[in-house]
């Protein structure tokens, strides 16, 4: 009996408390939790020699997977931002940007509330993110609705453009662009008369895959998904198997493009193999073994271990590392924040606004953004598998 | 009282939360109405509990947004669980594919609401709650029949087939899933809009109160006698003139009806779904939910739900490993508790506390 | 677009169907073995699968030095040396795959049935310190060292607070099941060399086609696949119905407590039918490496959802029921995705399942291990 009055008493001494509290913090409250995560995140001094520009403790965010799943894609597009904001802050003493992460693991289930909480942190000014189009089109509806500016480095979903997001900014150009080229390859460099299309049912492998299709028409003889999750691809093995065709295009990630590949070479097919972005990864190489040798890999991203300087860099700040997939666009993307930091944009309006007429030379390409946001220009690369690396062998015309 | 004696009282339930609730019994009228009131007004002003000064880290979601946690995830979850343990809890039904039903209302809402109508959510919402009831029944009706676990991977199976049918269904908005779902009218100063997550918890919070009043209401009648009756041996709930079939039916129905309102909340709310919500280990994380708060007990299933929910976002500076604790968490709980956190109150009932391997009478009654 | 005859691809699709059925087949027997002696789902058992794929994976390359392969390099000049490195890697899968379902049953499932022992409670307790190490410690070595303190006072803790004599509700026992699953699946993901990555094992065998039949080429790797699974399977078989300690499962089966009122131990048979299912998962996983040559630590999940979908349809507790189911599955899902496309691959299965179970009720064979007699 005792015990349950002492309980009981507890309860509501914490009740009240709580009622207490939340009335003296009525509005604005959610900041101060935000603040910790700058004060943390800028930890240099600004007392430092004067050079360079001065500004507020800002910062910008990057938006995306570093846990899960998919977490290795973000890992290089984070690498890829950061390098860009410790040059800043190594460049200007008087302005340290911090990068804060906003680890989404992939999830659209997770992404509205950690958008919530980027547009909660006052201090953040840009996003490099979303990496994926299934949590973009769940996060940005927030960031539009906050004004504050995205650039992702890594969402090629066509119809992400379709929303009429003026916060929406694309540091490469997106499947609407790589579809037909990747269709243009087949036909012309390849010359293939007869062409398999499979992709993963997913968003983004689906997407592509139906882009290629139309444009290829009636050349298209056997056509199929998979079920990415499945370990055993034989039904579509024996699909293609069967329609005999001199190329297949698959759209879909790295790690089920590996598995398909080896099933195909072990079943005997022997058409040329053609990929999309998904599958520029180590990954693949490693997952196909010899079967990934002469395969063709699309990108509308730059190779970035080819920009030597771009790429000394880099080494130089993440020792026995090399630019991986779409760590240069990070680099341009979170580039483009900086430099409207540096132009003295203090405030997310002003960050939006510098955006729009942004045109400079990235690693990658030139940046400047249409008012749709689409980057100009729409370079798709082609790259080759030899004997397991995979090198760039030119654009696309 | 030695170490091992009072570890062990506290595992095997001496203390609980129940007996919180057995002193309240003992009060007054007043007192417990006023003890009530003070809870659900607190609990109201639960999005602000973080910046209290001194209490606030304990609920704090760092990194993610506190009130977005509690709308997108917690009442979520609370729902759900409340649903599932009318299937689980409280008629014995093993159902592996909730997610399913949940699915189905988001989906339902979606479509009326964006992809192919523009009907205002306080009209797709009754509708989607009707549709995952029909959704429950079509299911229901000729899976019942079958026993135990035969009805788990049947549902399991249901609740993959919804998800892979919306994600290979063009009119379904397939991979690329629904954007601009409609979010809910606003009511006087509440507003509905995409940056405040509060008014969704206002919203989210009060459908909580009130399905918890209607289930209370459903437990304490015929219906929850019957699913009573049915849980602990069919066969004979069946000879006392039980339809046993018609109650599980129902319970099914319930039970969809309720995980296709909290899909119709979470719809309203992200206003974008598609296909990679509703994976197959949400439905095995709900379930996890009922269990871990104790199955059958409503309380059980609230604190499981919650918990669920907001556990991963409390700890997310773990990363990964959050994960990892969550599965040894799991097991260390039933091996100690297997009852539950807050276990059903025991009237010597045999499916919860004496399941002998082959005996027949448990889950799905006779094999 | 979509071609609607699949007779052109069919011989091939049988034969593909087949071994992957006999793969789900093999897996099938240890949900069915378990569930006949214990009615309990181990959901767990897709993680036993995934040890034995890396275990195979382990004693290739670390054990036996089998390289990655680089184009036409395969390890071995004779005939005889490739049957003793394939015999090794099954070797190797088979007694991971037995101890870990031994791990898992001692640790998650005894405790629940009211006989925790010292086992059990040290298992708990080391990964009970080695979590509270997380907390406090961020290099995998500090934690190990920290769990290993901490074992030795939380198991005698544990062994003091474990409930005997009292059975836990079921569905406890599959949350715990669940929970295991979860945590085996992380601890692979988090602490594995690959992180979360796919791993590649190497290819042992050439994978040659032997003959053809009916137009289509036959490849030694389904063969040895679709043999393998049938010799288990009946080296399984006359284990339960013909000796001893098969007949303590069955007994155990068909009435737990007669089957302690006439002297069986129990708990020894529990384990056993454990060590049963888990050899039969690890057998399943090497042959699933020499197929696929791939691993990953989520590798068990969707596959033990089809074997155990498998196990169902054919009649759970039914041993020869999971054999059937398997090959059932293991058709249906290629003829399927030939003739609806890959993705439905997993819709076909389950309406497959959902039919057969609105006329059969009880799967295709019936159920009941004990009533499995030759």
């Amino acid at each position: 009996m005792k015990k349950s009055t002492l309980l009981r008493a507890s309860a509501i001494a914490v009740s009240l408390a709580f009622v207490a509290a939340a009335c003296g913090s009525d509005s604005d409250s959610d900041s101060s939790a935000a603040e910790d995560t700058v004060a943390s995140e800028v930890t240099e001094d600004t007392a430092a020699t004067a050079a360079g520009v001065t500004c507020e403790p800002v910062s910008i965010a990057f938006f995306g997977a570093l846990s899960g799943d998919n977490g290795n894609l973000g890992k290089n597009i984070r690498a890829g931002a950061d390098l860009a904001v410790s040059e800043f802050n190594t460049a200007n003493p008087d302005c340290q940007v911090g990068l804060v992460d906003f680890d989404s693991q992939g999830d659209p289930a997770q992404a509205p509330a950690l958008a919530q909480e980027a547009i909660d942190d006052a201090s953040i000014l840009g996003i490099v993110g979303p990496a994926f189009s299934g949590e973009s089109k769940a996060a940005i509806p927030l960031f539009d609705a906050a004004g504050l500016a995205i650039i992702t480095p890594s969402a090629t979903n066509a119809d992400l453009n379709d929303n009429n997001w003026k916060v929406f900014h694309r540091a490469l150009a997106g499947d609407d662009k790589q579809g037909p080229a990747i269709a243009t390859y087949i036909q012309n460099t390849l010359a293939a008369a007869k062409v398999g299309v499979i992709d993963d049912a997913t968003e983004y492998g689906k997407g592509l895959a139906d882009i290629v299709r139309d444009t290829l028409g009636d050349t298209v003889v056997a056509s199929d998904s998979i079920d990415p999750n499945a370990a055993d691809f034989s039904a579509v093995v024996s699909k293609m198997k069967d329609a005999a065709p001199d190329t297949i295009f698959y759209g879909g990630y790295y790690a089920e493009a590996g598995k398909l590949a080896k099933q195909l070479r072990d079943a005997g097919v022997t058409a040329t193999l053609v990929f999309g972005d998904g599958v520029k990864d180590n990954g693949f190489i490693e997952a196909a073994g010899p079967a990934a040798d002469g395969s063709i890999i699309t990108c509308t991203c730059a190779d970035g271990a080819s920009f030597a300087e771009f790429a000394a860099a880099y080494t130089a700040k993440f020792p026995g590392e090399t630019p991986q997939t779409y760590g240069a666009e990070a680099y341009d993307a979170a580039s483009a924040f900086l430099a409207a930091i540096a132009a003295g944009e203090t405030d997310r309006a002003g960050v939006l606004e510098f955006l729009g007429t942004y045109d400079a030379a990235g690693v990658t390409k030139q940046i400047k953004w249409d008012e749709t946001g689409e980057v100009a220009g729409n370079a798709v690369y082609a790259y080759k598998v030899e004997a397991g690396v995979i090198s760039v062998i030119g654009l696309i015309e | 009282m030695s170490l091992s004696e009072s570890l062990r009282s506290v595992t095997s339930g001496s203390y609980s939360v129940s007996r919180l609730g057995e002193a309240l019994a003992k009060q007054s009228r007043s007192v417990r109405w006023s003890f009530g009131a003070i809870c659900i007004l607190a609990l109201y002003l639960l999005p602000w509990w973080p910046s209290v000064p001194v209490l606030g880290w304990i609920v704090e979601t760092p990194g993610t947004s506190f009130p977005s946690v509690l709308t997108d995830q917690v009442v979520i979850f609370v729902l759900v669980a409340l649903g599932l343990n009318v299937v689980v809890g409280l008629a014995g039904l093993l159902d592996l594919g909730y997610v399913g039903f949940y699915a189905v209302g988001a989906y339902t809402v979606a479509i009326l609401s964006s992809q192919h109508a523009n009907l205002p959510w306080l009209l797709c919402m009754p509708i989607a709650v009707l549709v995952s009831m029909i959704a429950g029944v079509i299911l229901g009706t000729p899976t019942l029949r079958l026993r135990g676990d035969y009805l788990a991977i049947v549902t399991l199976g249901f609740g993959e087939i919804i998800r892979i049918t919306a994600n290979n269904v063009e009119w379904l908005g397939d991979s690329r899933g629904i954007s601009n779902i409609a979010t809910p009218p606003s009511i006087g100063p509440l507003k509905f809009t995409v940056l405040d997550a509060k008014p969704y918890y206002f919203l989210g919070f009060t459908t909580i109160l009130i399905v918890i009043f209607l289930l209370r209401r459903l437990e304490n009648s015929r219906v929850g006698r019957s699913w009573n009756a049915i849980r602990e041996d069919e066969d004979a709930a069946e000879l006392m003139g039980v339809d046993t079939f018609k109650f599980k039916l129902w319970a099914f129905a319930i039970g969809a009806a309720i995980g296709g309102l909290a899909g119709s909340l979470y719809a309203g709310k992200v206003q974008f779904i598609n296909p990679n919500n509703f994976p197959l280990q949400l439905s095995i994380l709900f379930l996890a939910a009922v269990v871990l708060g104790g199955a059958g007990n409503m309380w059980g299933a609230v604190v499981g739900g919650a918990l669920v929910a907001w556990m991963p976002e409390r700890f997310r500076g773990f990363a990964d490993k959050r994960v990892f604790v969550f599965g040894v968490a799991l097991v260390l709980v039933m091996v100690f508790r297997p009852q539950g956190l807050i276990p059903r109150k025991i009237r010597k009932e045999r499916w919860l506390e004496s399941w002998k391997p082959s005996t027949e009478a448990d889950l799905g009654g006779k094999e | 677009m979509r071609d609607w005859l699949i007779y052109k691809t069919f011989w091939d699709l049988t034969v593909t169907g087949v071994a992957l059925g006999s793969l789900y087949a093999l897996v099938a027997l240890g949900y069915t073995l378990v569930y006949g002696v214990l009615r309990l789902i181990n959901f767990a058992h897709s993680e036993i699968f995934m040890i034995g794929t890396f275990a195979s994976l382990i004693t290739a390359t670390n054990v036996l030095g089998v390289p990655m392969l680089e184009a036409g390099q395969y390890p071995y000049r004779t005939g005889f040396q490739l049957v003793l490195i394939l015999l090794a890697c099954l070797l190797g899968s088979m007694v991971l795959s037995g101890a870990g379902a031994v791990a898992l049953e001692r640790a998650a499932y005894r405790p629940l049935r009211g006989s925790g022992d010292q086992f059990g409670a040290v298992v708990l307790a080391f990964v009970t310190a080695f979590v509270v190490g997380l907390v406090f410690f961020d290099t995998p070595k500090s934690n190990l060292i920290f769990g290993i303190i901490g074992t030795g006072p939380i198991a005698w803790m544990y062994l003091n607070i474990f409930r005997r004599g009292r059975q836990a509700p079921r569905l406890a026992f599959l949350i715990s099941a669940i929970g295991a699953s979860t945590a085996i699946t992380e601890a692979v993901a988090i602490w594995g060399p690959r992180d979360r990555e796919q791993y590649q094992t190497p290819r042992v065998l050439e994978k040659k086609t032997l003959f053809q039949l009916f137009g289509t080429d036959i490849r030694i790797d389904y063969v040895i696949v679709i043999i393998g699974a049938l010799l288990m399977t009946t080296a399984l078989l006359l284990f339960v119905n013909r000796t001893r300690l098969g007949r303590g499962v069955r007994a155990v089966a068909q009435d737990v407590e007669t089957a302690k009122i006439l002297g069986v131990n129990v708990d020894f048979v529990i384990l056993i039918t454990f060590v049963l299912g888990g050899v039969m998962a690890g057998g399943a996983a090497m042959m699933f490496t020499l197929v696929y040559d791939q691993s990953k630590f989520n590798i068990g999940f969707l596959l033990g959802v089809k074997s155990f979908t498998a196990a169902v349809l054919g009649g759970i507790g039914n041993l020869k029921g999971a054999l059937l189911g398997g090959l059932v599955l293991g058709l249906a899902e290629n003829y399927g995705s030939a003739l609806f496309g890959g993705e439905w691959k997993d819709v076909i299965a389950f309406v497959l399942l959902l039919v057969v179970l609105m006329f059969r009720p009880t799967g295709l064979l019936g159920e009941s291990l004990s009533k499995a007699r030759v």
